[in-house]
């Protein structure tokens, strides 16, 4: 039997692949701030996206890319309170266009 | 960006401000909606189902031209092992009536008509426009918006927060605070189409009908959360989802939990051979009453999914929302006949009119359960494992006694949870549930 654990290496890349975007360029909506040590809550980030936006780089610190984002602010809840993230909406009309919803 | 001054803005074109646009402008009130999206419904995301009670309330012939996909005939409740499925199947002839009372919808396609209907009822609809912040006056009275358009102020009498869960406009002006992560569920969920013929034959469907599945157990891995599974016209929504405190502390990815899901033994056939189309993520307020934030103030009210209204025990949101819409509109339809002015005071009268219905009573009958469910996570894996494996050995004829499989079965019981274990939930799920 296969359970969520034995998913856990899969990429969430083929399923965005699916999605309407249109992407602001060299906008990004949501900025990590810059830090040498990550916090857990950004950390966590990394598991907790549900479009794997957050990535840890070569130097342990995480970063973030927006193009996949499905804007349903579970970074802003997990980084409430700290000022380890920057969250907006993306500008009126840009990020995920769902055609189903 | 606008130089006349509206009666009222309302942010948002989800069922919450759809249904208080609509209240309004039918009433003859000059609305402006605002919407962040390139088309209402494109930043939308819910299961969903449609209850048609609540729309009723606004649109009685909606039935007419909405695009609705399946009503429900037939509700499944899951409890799921890894191997298996315990559950309740309720299927009634009754459900085939003239006027059903829970549809399957697909949201982007529903959020569009019902903004079609706001439109032809006299409101003004701006896309592709997101509000940043709330205009106040000397004394703290909200008296319009700030937008990213070019030179994005624009005016009015009272202003309808519909902004959804995230609720940036309310909270960066200090309405409502930020939602915590142990009050908000986060779903992911998928389209997977399929043949209507395909889906009929699988869920033992003709013409219209419609089956949901809701499951808990295993698939959840040990988090507070459900799975769900419903029936559309050409297709099927899945997904599953969990407090978002639960995701951070697992480990645990919500695509690896809804790979899971779809490769559950009961789930997999259901969906074989169906092709993905979109994949999508939405925080859900599972907080409840405990967690709602003020509603009303000078100038300004919250509706639907900003303000918490969510009766996660029974699925239910979108009914909340359209209602919670409706009635601040009339609210703020009723001032304006009396030319009384939309001040604290004067919108405590939507408050008012929400204790008298389903929503508020609702809400505080429940107000208990969210931070039971939270703190008793057991009751999402271990007791539908024991559920699971109590009907195995009722079921299986191996030549042992009646006696001795229900013996088996209650030491299994006693050895995971203690009988205390056992009747102190039994107490205290009841005590929440009152």
């Amino acid at each position: 039997m296969s359970t969520a654990a034995d998913y856990a290496t899969m990429k969430v890349e083929s399923k965005l692949f699916q999605n309407r975007y249109l992407v602001d360029s060299g906008k990004p909506h949501i900025k990590v701030r810059p830090h040498t040590e990550p916090s857990a809550g950004l950390l966590a980030l990394t598991h907790v996206c549900p479009a794997g936006c957050y990535e840890e780089n070569d130097r342990g610190q995480v970063e973030v890319t927006t193009d996949g984002c499905l804007e349903c602010g579970t970074c802003r809840v997990i980084c409430a309170g700290t000022d380890d993230i920057e969250w907006n909406y993306p500008r009126g009309g840009f990020g995920i266009q769902f055609k189903f919803g | 960006m606008i130089d006349e001054k509206f009666d009222a803005i309302v942010i948002g074109a989800g069922p919450s401000g759809n249904a208080a646009a609509y209240t309004m402008a039918k009433e003859g009130l000059k609305v402006l909606q605002l919407e962040r999206g390139e088309y209402p419904g494109s930043k939308n995301v819910q299961g969903a189902i449609l209850y048609a009670n609540a729309l009723e309330a606004i649109i009685p012939n909606f039935r007419e031209d909405a695009p609705l996909e399946r009503h429900v005939i037939e509700q499944r409740m899951w409890m799921l092992d890894d191997a298996s499925y315990a559950g309740m199947h309720y299927r009634s002839e009754d459900f085939n009536e003239e006027k059903p009372n829970r549809y399957t919808i697909i949201r982007a396609q529903f959020d569009r008509w019902f903004s079609r209907q706001v439109r032809d009822a006299g409101a003004t609809l701006l896309c592709e426009t997101t509000v940043t912040e709330l205009l106040k006056d000397g004394k703290g009275k909200v008296i319009g918006v700030r937008t990213d358009r070019e030179g994005g102020k624009v005016f009015a009498d009272v202003v309808v927060l519909a902004e959804g869960v995230n609720g940036l406009v309310g909270q960066r002006s200090g309405l409502r605070p930020e939602p915590e992560p142990d009050t908000v569920a986060l779903a992911v969920k998928e389209m997977h189409f399929l043949p209507r013929e395909t889906i009929e034959s699988r869920f033992n469907l003709k013409g219209e009908e419609g089956v949901v599945i809701e499951a808990i157990g295993t698939i959840t891995a040990g988090m507070t959360g459900t799975g769900f599974l419903y029936t559309n016209q050409e297709s099927i929504s899945i997904g599953i989802g969990c407090m978002v405190s639960d995701f951070k502390n697992s480990g645990i990815s919500p695509y690896a939990l809804l790979e899971g899901f779809k490769n559950h033994p009961s789930v997999k056939p259901l969906l074989a051979g169906a092709e993905v189309k979109e994949y999508a993520a939405h925080l859900i307020p599972e907080g409840g009453y405990k967690a709602m934030p003020s509603i009303y103030g000078d100038g300004w009210v919250i509706v639907g999914d900003a303000g918490q209204f969510v009766n996660a025990v029974h699925r239910e949101g979108s009914n909340l929302a359209m209602t919670t819409g409706r009635i601040a509109a009339e609210t703020i339809v009723r001032l304006k006949r009396t030319r009384e002015p939309c001040i604290e005071a004067n919108l405590a009268q939507y408050q008012q009119a929400l204790e008298k219905t389903f929503v508020l009573k609702d809400l505080k009958k429940y107000k208990d359960i969210p931070s039971f469910l939270h703190n008793n996570k057991h009751f999402f894996s271990l007791y539908p494992k024991l559920m699971s494996k109590a009907a195995q050995t009722m079921l299986r004829v191996d030549g042992v006694d009646k006696i001795t499989k229900e013996k088996e079965i209650m030491s299994n019981f006693r050895k995971e949870r203690t009988l205390w274990g056992m009747v102190g939930d039994a107490f205290k799920l009841a005590r929440a549930w009152r």
